[in-house]
């Protein structure tokens, strides 16, 4: 049990991104509102931001702010500044996101002018009417 | 211009154009025709001079602004990624000319907006074929799949809820990618495809690499719509508007699956994704079983375009078989059944746009007599029937072949009969099409007014691409040796 315990705190960031794609992925799975598949998916990505940006974290890392010339030179220590990589990517998954997540509601809105209604159940009994 | 960026315009001058045809088409629509012909007529050029290039010099690589791999983003135009440019561009073209036509009927005073949609897709296929990037690839998967869901959601009915569902499990595929290539850069610290190559067999942590290997495959195959993972595509496709059908159904899944074959052979490397002989067996078992519920399923529909939706479900099922048969033969056959299935698929499609824009539907019932009404349409259904059941000039032949010989040789019997089940219940489907459409008797009733025998063929715009991609299915597949001695052997890799 210690072990376990021990375990997840050292490396809680790690299971809070399990824990959250979890959530995510049942409300896109399991859930009948349109809206809140949406949410889900969200989440989703959400939490493959924190696993990305985990992955960068060093111990007393600082800003990856450096003098040009000194990296060049080769005087900074990689291991005293945080790794920006996985940061930026994420900026451009934040983007990927965002423009998805508007699309998304784009159709949601049609979906909504069409059948009164999000619920997925009641539009598929409509469609059948 | 400088010659050897080439590759680099091919992508960009349909980028730029979708931006051009949004602010003058709003003007007028005179400019959409026009400039959309124009571009995609300009990347059919530069990829039929970049392809030549490639095959007599070899790959070509390009570092977008001079930052140098691996930290920069390369662009890798080998012999694959210069046929896939090719069929691309090819596609795009002939596709386009039918959509100008269906979209004028579909969508009026809604075409800027419809083409430049279609035109930012295309760009975003060729970056795909493109990019040596692990993350640029998942960044150029998302552009390309946006635009598809805005594409899919221009359709009427039910294509806003079908749109939905897309976006839901597309997010899914590429979350499921991208996570992938995250376990990846934390083992190897580097996203360009060649290093990982190069750095992943040199580490010792299978369980971590197998993790990354799986999550991106998934990823892919919900993507491409791979047998238990395919409920999206049906709807979605037969629910687009017409013009966008003929151009997203062949290109989309097939450049998916390319997209497979590029992250095994040049960035996981085939030894290792083939470690586990068990994981290869059974993804050719589901695909077995892929290709077997496709084809019933297509059984059961009632509409051309939706069975022609149900035939792509068991395609994707040849083609992701083929690849994990990890043999010669089948992977030949799958990247060959690549090029052919688009041009099939395109063929078929393209005739439905045809159909639906002379009498609004293409259910199986509206097909009576169709033959009698254009004949040269389906003359052109019926050479793309044949290149569907695999009937031997037509390009299906070659590459079902390659497939049963991969078959064969990996002793997966199983794959076998499902190929050879799927081309019977193909010719089953094709037949009663054609049967119907030849000899369909023209009931008195409801369709009266639509079942006249008067000849209305499809105009020309419509005609002419079909007419060219029905040729291009003889032509391919008489150039199949060329095809697989000058560009598919160069990518098998040694010891396959």
């Amino acid at each position: 049990m210690e072990m376990i315990v021990d375990e997840i705190v050292a490396k809680y960031n790690y299971w809070i991104y399990v824990v959250l794609m979890m959530i995510g992925f049942y409300a896109m799975i399991g859930k009948r509102n349109l809206m809140k598949k949406l949410i889900g998916m969200n989440i989703f990505q959400t939490s493959i931001i924190l696993f990305f940006v985990s992955t960068g974290v060093k111990k007393g890392g600082g800003i990856p702010i450096v003098d040009k010339y000194q990296a060049l030179a080769g005087n900074v220590d990689a291991a005293s500044i945080v790794n920006p990589l996985p940061h930026v990517l994420m900026l451009t998954a934040i983007v990927v996101g965002v423009s998805v997540t508007g699309v998304a509601l784009a159709v949601l809105q049609r979906i909504y002018r069409e059948y009164g209604t999000l619920e997925e159940d009641e539009i598929l009994e409509k469609l059948q009417r | 211009m400088n010659a050897t960026n080439l590759h680099l315009f091919v992508l960009v001058v349909p980028l730029l154009s979708a931006l051009a045809i949004n602010l003058l088409g709003r003007r007028s629509r005179q400019w959409i025709a026009p400039m959309v012909l124009g571009s995609l007529a300009f990347s059919v050029f530069g990829s039929i001079i970049i392809m030549a290039r490639v095959i007599e010099h070899g790959t070509l690589s390009y570092t977008v602004g001079n930052w140098q791999p691996p930290y920069g983003i390369e662009l890798v135009v080998d012999p694959l990624s210069a046929l896939m440019m090719v069929l691309i561009s090819v596609v795009a073209l002939l596709a386009s000319f039918s959509s100008l036509k269906s979209v004028e009927q579909e969508l009026p005073g809604r075409e800027h907006l419809f083409f430049t949609l279609y035109m930012i897709l295309i760009a975003g296929l060729f970056g795909l074929v493109l990019t040596g990037d692990a993350f640029n690839l998942y960044v150029l998967l998302e552009i390309t799949s946006i635009t598809t869901y805005g594409l899919i959601a221009m359709g009427r009915g039910r294509a806003a809820l079908s749109s939905f569902n897309y976006i839901i499990m597309g997010s899914i595929g590429a979350c499921f990618y991208l996570l992938g290539i995250g376990y990846i850069y934390i083992l190897t610290g580097t996203l360009n495809m060649a290093d990982i190559a190069r750095i992943l067999p040199t580490l010792n942590a299978p369980v971590a690499t197998a993790t990354a290997i799986a999550f991106a495959l998934v990823g892919l195959w919900v993507k491409m719509a791979f047998f238990p993972l395919h409920s999206w595509l049906p709807n979605a496709y037969s629910q687009a508007p017409t013009g966008a059908g003929t151009m997203v159904a062949p290109l989309m899944t097939k450049v998916t699956v390319y997209l497979m074959v590029r992250v095994i052979l040049s960035m996981y490397t085939p030894a290792l994704v083939f470690t586990h002989e068990w994981i290869a067996q059974g993804v050719v078992w589901a695909s077995a079983l892929a290709i077997i519920c496709g084809s019933v399923l297509a059984l059961g529909q009632k509409d051309l375009r939706r069975m022609l939706t149900y035939i792509i479900v068991a395609e994707v099922g040849y083609m992701v078989g083929g690849i994990f048969l990890a043999n010669a033969n089948g992977l030949t056959g799958s990247i060959l059944h690549i090029v052919n299935d688009a041009l099939m698929t395109l063929c078929l499609f393209l005739v439905v746009a045809a159909i639906i824009y002379r009498q609004g539907s293409v259910s199986l019932v509206s097909l009576q007599g169709v033959f009698r009404r254009m004949p040269i349409t389906m003359a052109a259904f019926t050479l793309g029937a044949f290149a569907m059941i695999g009937v031997p000039p037509t390009c299906g032949f070659f590459s079902k072949w390659y497939l049963i010989l991969g078959g064969i040789d990996g002793g997966h019997w199983e794959f076998v009969i499902a190929l050879v089940a799927s081309s019977l219940i193909n010719a089953v489907l094709f037949f009663r099409i054609i049967e119907l459409a030849y000899f369909g008797s023209l009931q008195d009733g409801d369709h009266h007014e639509h079942l006249s025998t008067q000849r209305h063929e499809a105009p020309w715009w419509m005609l002419s691409p079909l007419v060219l991609t029905a040729v291009l299915l003889i032509v391919v597949g008489l150039s199949t040796g060329p095809l697989i001695n000058n560009v598919i052997r160069l990518m098998i890799p040694v010891g396959f």
